[in-house]
């Protein structure tokens, strides 16, 4: 028999024992399985019949999402508070992977959060776009207790959309003995920071970590602060084409040309593996990193702000936090800013949990932070109050993606391939003005 | 099993004849028709879709309002990085198509020649095609190329006495390449060796006595029998690695990005697209826009590619 022969006895088979109505009837089961299978998916819309191992009382019914924490105990946390939440069922969507890619995306659909949080508050295209809802009445009274620079960060054109839910850091991380072994004081300027890690650079330890690309992508805003400067003037607009900027980002490739960066180590910056295997003398590094600090080092380290460039810049260390939003598509937006403003304003207990008991962070609000055992003394109590003293923000909400994309390859090329700051920093501004234009359009 | 219907039967219903023939019409619907739902939905409807957003300003939205015309086509092509990323992947696709071909040829002429343990090593070659480019990536960029002493690249350099490579982190020279480039070659040799190889297998072996008899050896054996006998082969091989050249995405990003954020250079426009579109940037308008000019640069060199080769020619 030939294929086709084949087919026919098949087909001719199956078509003796299937009437058209059975078959239409299997094959709109097999639709509505493939419906079912789709819809199935971890969207976090699930009616909370079937849904949720967390839930609280009756009312309407919340979808709250979280990235995926790396702490443990974390998960557990936030549905121990969303089950306590008695007038609205609040169901939690904890989600691994891209976050910020897959939160935006489902913005744009009705398969979206009801709450959720997002890094540094909703982008200005959300805000503009009205996906996200104003949020400035549940602040209320509060407001003078948050950090000051994240709640700005949060802030549009006079309304706040995003209630900060933890602040985390970065900041200069040393390690006090081999400062010690070398005679170096914690450098104040830019310069000493130089001379101090071209001292420690010896053998296969480097003076300074600023992450594997030699801080192109991580300390182009603090090298901006330090000369006192800002991605943004305060009246919005671009904020650099200054020489004294050229200068500042030229330091990083000074340090690049003087092979003191440690590049190349298998975990980067965020991770204090190089600091703690004894790979660098000092890292750029954060908060989070402070218990495997301790565990590796003891009271080996010492925590300082990124210097200031001379004495007329700033001393400064970048501060950022998850912002709790409402999403506009909402079924019931009251109900999801009710359930906001109880968990991240009202419930400061909760608050300070999130913050201390599991990962390593700073409660938003600075009247928690005097309770945070964690943060009582030592290198924490001093970063507590590096965060609030000289803290800023990472990026100002009108520095959009493309702007963050154009900054970040001008700095690729500053550093690595030691192009001409002052023309790059031109470039950046070609594409800053025209995104400042069109979002303030 | 005629189908001419017996005279003075009467005429069959509407439905029967829209069932056809021993309900051909019906089967073929049952069979084909879930794929081309699928076909439909997952693909033409997002091409479309894609190309209708790149006429439209439309961030973080995907139902937009603002018609701008073919302002997002001249904003991209006006865009350096964008143009940079073309040019990025032409050059890659012009030096890894060859390496690969000539790679995996070679390396099946050799398989195909041993006597000793045959399977061995075609498993042996063929084994990294199973490994996936994301973990493969990460062994890459962690554990070879790592830039510290202990990785193993420079751990071999330090045997030599020369100083570690922080491979990743320069820009200059542009070491990355290489970890781009050998992760690559590791996981698709193998694949086209088997392709070759099955081609070379199929050359029948009187060709091959009739040129020894001839006094034909060596190279001239590979030149005057080998080669033609593998063109459809070779067709095919050259089509899948260009077509796996202008995806490249994975590797790409797995190796060189860095907690959100990637360098200007070896960015393939796929990575910048992904970073336009789908990133925290949210741009549907301009990304749709660089998909419709990518897709119009691939259809060209493959519409072109399809013409040098005589791809489809009868007796292929």
């Amino acid at each position: 028999m030939s294929d086709k022969e084949i087919g026919r006895g098949i087909g001719q088979a199956l078509g003796s024992h299937l009437s058209r109505r059975s078959l239409f009837a299997l094959g709109g089961a097999a639709a509505v399985t493939g419906a079912l299978a789709a819809c199935g998916g971890n969207t976090g819309r699930e009616p909370a019949a079937t849904g949720g191992a967390t839930g609280g009382g009756g009312g309407a019914t919340l979808n709250q999402w979280y990235h995926q924490y790396g702490e443990a105990g974390t998960q557990q946390a936030v549905e121990r508070y969303a089950a306590a939440y008695k007038d609205a069922t609040v169901k939690v969507g904890w989600k691994p992977g891209d976050y910020d890619q897959s939160t935006a995306a489902s913005l744009l659909t009705d398969a979206g959060p009801d709450v959720f949080e997002y890094g540094n508050g909703p982008t200005i295209d959300m805000i503009k776009g009205g996906q996200v809802v104003d949020l400035t009445d549940l602040v209320g009274d509060t407001k003078s207790d948050f950090n000051p620079s994240i709640l700005e960060r949060m802030t549009y054109e006079g309304k706040t959309y995003a209630i900060p839910q933890v602040v985390d850091m970065q900041l200069l991380v040393y390690r006090k003995s081999l400062l010690d072994k070398a005679g170096i004081a914690p450098p104040q300027t830019i310069d000493e920071l130089i001379a101090a890690a071209k001292k420690l650079t010896q053998g296969n330890v480097k003076g300074l970590f600023l992450g594997n690309d030699g801080g192109a992508g991580l300390m182009g805003g603090p090298m901006l602060w330090s000369a006192g400067l800002d991605y943004l003037t305060e009246d919005n607009q671009f904020g650099f084409d200054d020489p004294r900027a050229a200068t500042a980002l030229g330091k990083l490739r000074e340090m690049w040309d003087a092979k003191v960066l440690l590049l190349g180590a298998p975990k980067d910056w965020f991770d204090p593996s190089a600091l703690t295997a004894g790979l660098t003398a000092m890292q750029f590094t954060g908060l989070w990193t402070f218990p495997d600090l301790k565990k590796g080092l003891a009271d080996d380290f010492g925590v300082m702000a990124w210097p200031a460039l001379d004495g007329s810049g700033k001393a400064s260390v970048p501060v950022g936090a998850y912002g709790s939003c409402v999403s506009a598509k909402s079924k019931d937006v009251e109900a999801a800013k009710k359930f906001a403003k109880w968990l991240w304003i009202d419930q400061t207990a909760y608050q300070l949990d999130f913050a201390t008991a599991y990962g390593f962070h700073i409660p938003s609000r600075t009247s928690l932070i005097g309770q945070a055992t964690t943060l009582k003394e030592g290198q924490a109590a001093e970063a507590a109050k590096l965060a609030t003293d000289v803290g800023h923000a990472q990026s100002p909400i009108l520095w959009t993606p493309k702007c963050a994309t154009a900054f970040g390859d001008a700095m690729n090329r500053i550093v690595k391939e030691g192009a001409d700051p002052a023309g790059e920093i031109a470039k950046v501004k070609t594409v800053a003005d025209a995104e400042l234009k069109r979002v303030l359009a | 099993m005629t189908g001419s219907r017996p005279a003075g039967s009467p005429r069959p219903s509407l439905g029967r004849r829209l069932r056809g023939r021993q309900d051909r019409n019906l089967w073929f619907w049952v069979f084909v028709g879930p794929f081309v739902i699928g076909l439909v939905v997952f693909v033409y409807v997002p091409i479309a879709w894609s190309i209708y957003l790149s006429f439209f300003e439309s961030y973080n939205t995907v139902t937009p309002t603002t018609f701008v015309g073919v302002g997002n086509y001249v904003d991209m092509l006006r865009d350096p990085a964008f143009r940079n990323s073309l040019l990025t992947f032409l050059a890659f696709a012009v030096f890894i198509v060859p390496t690969t071909f000539v790679i995996s040829l070679g390396a099946a002429l050799l398989v195909a020649r041993t006597r000793v343990m045959q399977s061995f090593f075609r498993s042996v070659f063929f084994l990294p095609t199973a490994c996936s480019y994301v973990v493969a990536a990460l062994v890459w960029k962690m554990s070879i190329f790592s830039g510290i002493r202990s990785g193993l690249a420079n751990a071999v350099l330090g045997w030599f006495g020369i100083d570690s490579i922080p491979w990743l982190s320069l820009a200059e020279p542009p070491w990355y390449w290489l970890v781009i480039v050998t992760a690559r070659l590791w996981l698709q040799v193998g694949f086209y060796m088997i392709l070759f190889l099955a081609g070379i297998q199929r050359i029948s072996p009187t060709l091959y006595e009739a040129a020894a008899i001839d006094g034909a050896e060596g190279w001239k054996v590979f030149r005057h029998i080998t080669l033609p006998q593998l063109r459809a082969t070779s067709t095919a091989v050259l089509l899948l690695l260009l077509i796996n050249a202008f995806q490249a995405f994975d590797e790409f990003y797995n190796i060189l990005s860095t907690f959100g954020t990637y360098p200007p250079y070896a960015r393939p426009p796929l990575v910048y697209l992904y970073y336009t579109a789908l990133g925290s940037g949210q741009d549907f308008g301009h990304g749709s826009a660089g998909a419709v000019i990518l897709t119009l640069i691939i259809a060209i060199v493959a519409v072109v590619q399809g013409r040098i080769l005589r791809l489809g020619d009868r007796g292929d």
